[in-house]
């Protein structure tokens, strides 16, 4: 399959002033996105993950390497406006901040601000918009204000707008991180689902690792490079250098780690807390039935 | 004696309006000097409206807050000394900032106290060491420093009144995992050294499990229990019931349980759930 | 805590005149605005008075809200009567003290003075804010002003910019209140000392609320952009305005309105300082 978004050796600096010298934020970064993935990306604060979700959506340029977003080449010689902006039909963003990207007062009428801009007919902006609405779970808020919404409800106005332009790719910038357990919950269920239902392509940008793991692959940035790529089984598998990278692993994963270093054999890619516990018994039964011939300890 | 007192507290916002919902309905809360408290809801289960009885920013309807025993308003004239007694530091502070540099910002506190020239140096320079601050930083204007430093800037300009009882809400929102063991490890250094009573408001339950001696839990305006932080997550139904998470170890311990390996309900760490396993063998 | 916050005066409802195409509403205003300055004649008054008081009635909203709207424009509308009945001079002296001399047009004058100044008040309160949302004025505005494109007059821009602060108004008005707690927790005090002590305490407040509107603007404008927005060119709307047979029943009306208000200056000479 194509990839929709194709990185090759991304370096980009944020230029300094008379008392700060120029901040590398990325150091060559190469990778692909295949179509209809879904890919978390971890790193602490000043990783290079935000700058990266800033040159993948167009809003910065890389000082140099090469990306292609959606089948064109963003940094050719010869690209222009036109092709961000033929790019930009096709890969979206959802920012962290929900209050600082919804531009109008009605709920419905800020879903339909992309299609507006894209010269779509009304009419079929009003089917797209009620359809969005509908699969976020929004459609009885249409004609609400925006502003008396919950953060978790702004932030699923922001996908709908992103459904109504029928974007192949939605980036989400620590989407997440300004919304209570209730709010991230209804947006990581709505995440999963265009991912899984609409095979939109989701780059997930978060602090949560209980996020990642729900991901295909985690890409880990560090130092503005690329630090760790692979499936959560693989990442999270190496708790020590994520702990290295100033990041944490799921719960889970520490418990386990913490049972293999006394030789017990728990897997440290169970990620919730069924599977783990069903591990964890049967290592622990397995165990005693060696050491004490079976039965269970009292505690 | 108890730090924190509230007495039968009732508020309701905008209570001449028709259909008004009380915010507080009939609260009663005893905190013990000294130690760190979690507050934990649901949004909108009055947590917010707490924080702000506890430093005068809110009057209640009815009943009383006691701070060390004194009803904050018995004087009304005198609430802004009950300020410096209750320090407050608010959601994402660093929204606050407004000095020249990070050190001129901290000092805004204890200078509408009064207090100036070597005093006021020395509580600056100690808030700023809770609150890890290096001397570089301090010199720097508070808009050029990170996210997570310019969070800590505002702790240190709460720190620096020494306040006898100190509150925060989502002190951690935001902050990558690094960020969050920065300012939550300052303010447990800060609390243990001083003796200062913390009360920490927070929708993570990981947190709270982490730093907090005892957990209240608020929902729908009342408080549904207040206990030490062990016993409340022993009690995971009935916090999932009003919309709040236990941690995923604490789920795996219940599941634990089902497989046939009881380590207990009151499992909130993972050191201690490896502790417990480990002892079964 | 979140309200629901209204701006402008709009009182919602579902009358006929609730209904009407905004671009409609303004238009008629604007007509109405026009005859109430032709009207010369008593007959001519007492015909947009009545007319006035039946469209107040058809909003369905209480007329204590339109006396309510008044209320701003106090000190203007006595100063005007004053200065009318104290400084006009005409034939028919009624009173006099002194330098003060009162003449019966100056009494008349200023009554016609006041009750225009009342009617523009009806006028824009029934067919603009009370009836009709800021959001819909503004569409409408946008589309009434857009033959001034041709003339590359940014009608587009200002329409936006009127649309983004609506919004961002309510978001903005809560960050000061979180601002002012904030900076009142660590002490601050707004209340006491002088002018000059006062306006110092603001400072902790203005600084963090303007780094924070643009820090707002800089990432509104960043998202816009991600939404391809590219300025007016080219975009469509969901909502395009539609003007129905109704709306253009009630217009013809309100120019029948100023057709009788000029027969009345015309064959009803009345003229008001011959009372």
């Amino acid at each position: 399959m194509n990839p929709i978004i194709k990185a090759e050796n991304l370096s980009f600096s944020y230029p300094g002033d008379e008392e700060s010298k120029p901040v590398k934020a990325l150091r060559g970064v190469s990778f692909e996105i295949p179509e209809g993935s879904f890919t978390a990306i971890l790193g602490h604060n000043g990783s290079g993950k935000s700058t990266l979700a800033k040159l993948l959506c167009m809003v910065n340029l890389p000082d140099s390497g090469r990306l292609w977003v959606a089948g064109r080449e963003i940094t050719a010689p010869d690209a222009t406006e036109r092709d961000i902006l033929e790019a930009r039909r096709d890969v979206g963003m959802v920012f962290q901040n929900p209050d600082n990207q919804i531009v109008a007062t009605i709920v419905e009428e800020d879903v339909a601000f992309g299609c507006e801009n894209l010269g779509i007919p009304p009419a079929e902006i009003r089917e797209r918009v009620d359809a969005a609405l509908a699969a976020v779970g929004m459609s009885e808020y249409a004609r609400k204000q925006t502003y008396n919404l919950s953060g978790g409800q702004k932030q699923r106005v922001a996908i709908a707008g992103t459904i109504a332009m029928n974007r192949r790719c939605v980036i989400f910038d620590e989407s997440t991180a300004m919304l209570d357990p209730m709010g991230r919950r209804e947006v990581m269920d709505i995440i999963a689902k265009l991912n899984r239902e609409q095979g939109v392509t989701v780059l997930l940008i978060t602090h949560h690792m209980n996020e990642a793991a729900a991901a295909d692959r985690i890409i880990v940035m560090n130092q503005g490079q690329i630090y760790l790529d692979g499936s959560p089984r693989e990442v999270f598998g190496k708790p020590a250098a994520m702990w290295a990278a100033g990041l944490d692993v799921p719960q889970t994963t520490e418990l386990a780690y913490k049972l293999r270093q006394k030789g017990l054999d728990v897997p440290l890619y169970l990620f919730d807390a069924e599977s783990c516990a069903e591990a964890v018994a049967e290592a622990v039964r397995r165990r005693s039935g060696k050491s004490a011939g079976g039965g269970k300890t009292g505690s | 004696m108890n730090a924190i007192e509230l007495k039968n507290v009732t508020f309701t916002y905008g209570k001449h309006m028709p259909g008004a919902v009380p915010a507080l309905d009939d609260v009663s809360i005893q905190v013990k000097s000294g130690g760190i408290t979690g507050l934990i809801g649901h949004t909108g289960s009055g947590k917010s409206t707490l924080v702000q009885m506890l430093n005068g920013l809110l009057k209640p309807d009815s009943g009383t807050v006691l701070l060390d025993g004194i009803d904050i308003w018995a004087e009304p004239k005198k609430i802004r000394e009950v300020r410096f007694k209750a320090g407050l530091v608010m959601q994402y502070p660093e929204y606050q900032l407004f000095a020249e540099t990070a050190a001129e910002d901290i000092a805004f506190g204890p200078r509408n106290m009064g207090l100036e020239g070597e005093e006021l140096d020395r509580r600056v320079r100690e808030a700023a060491r809770f609150a890890g601050l290096s001397e570089e930083i301090l010199g720097k204007s508070p808009f050029d420093l990170s996210g997570g430093q310019k969070r800590r800037v505002a702790l240190a300009g709460v720190i620096a009144m020494s306040p006898k009882i100190l509150i925060l809400d989502e002190p951690a929102a935001g902050l990558d995992p690094e960020g969050r063991r920065d300012i939550l490890g300052g303010v447990k250094r800060f609390s243990r050294e001083s003796g200062t009573t913390v009360l920490i408001v927070s929708h993570s339950m990981e947190d709270m499990a982490m730093y907090c001696d005892d957990v209240i839990v608020m929902a729908h305006a009342k408080i549904l229990m207040h206990r030490p932080t062990a016993e409340v997550f022993s009690r995971a139904e009935e916090l999932a019931a009003v919309g709040l998470d236990v941690p995923l170890i604490t789920r795996v311990a219940a599941a634990l349980r089902k497989n046939g390996v009881d380590i207990g309900l009151d499992v909130y760490t993972v050191d201690y759930a490896a502790d417990k396993i480990l002892g079964m063998l | 805590m979140k309200s629901d916050i209204t701006f402008g005066q709009y009182v919602g409802g579902d009358s006929l005149i609730h209904r009407l195409d905004p671009r409609v509403k303004i238009l008629i205003a604007l007509v109405y605005i026009v005859v109430i300055f032709l009207a010369k004649s008593v007959t001519a008054f007492a015909l947009l008075t009545a007319a006035a008081a039946v469209f107040v009635l058809m909003t369905g909203i209480p007329p204590r809200l339109f006396f309510r709207a008044m209320r701003p424009l106090i000190f203007i509308i006595v100063f005007t009567a004053v200065i009318n009945i104290f400084f006009m001079r005409g034939e028919h002296l009624l009173f006099e003290f002194h330098f003060i001399r009162v003449y019966r047009e100056g009494i008349v004058n200023a009554f016609l003075i006041v009750l225009r100044i009342l009617l523009l008040i009806v006028a824009t309160s029934v067919f603009m804010t009370y009836t009709t949302t800021p959001l819909a004025l503004t569409d409408a505005l946008e589309q009434l002003l857009n033959p001034l494109k041709k003339l590359h007059v940014p009608v587009h821009e200002f329409s936006m910019m009127m649309t983004i602060a609506l919004r961002f108004i309510p978001t903005l008005i809560d960050e000061t209140q979180k601002i002012i707690n904030a900076q009142t927790a660590r002490g601050a005090d707004f209340t006491s000392g002088g002018l000059l002590k006062r306006g110092r305490a603001l400072i902790p407040i203005l600084i963090p609320l303007f780094i924070s509107a643009f820090r707002r603007a800089d990432e509104l404008a960043t998202a816009m952009e991600c939404r391809c927005y590219t300025g007016g060119e080219g975009r469509t709307r969901m909502n395009s305005l539609k003007s129905e047979p109704k709306d253009w029943v009630f217009f013809s009306t309100i120019l029948l309105l100023g057709a009788a208000v000029v027969c009345l200056n015309l064959f009803f000479p009345v003229a008001a300082v011959k009372l």
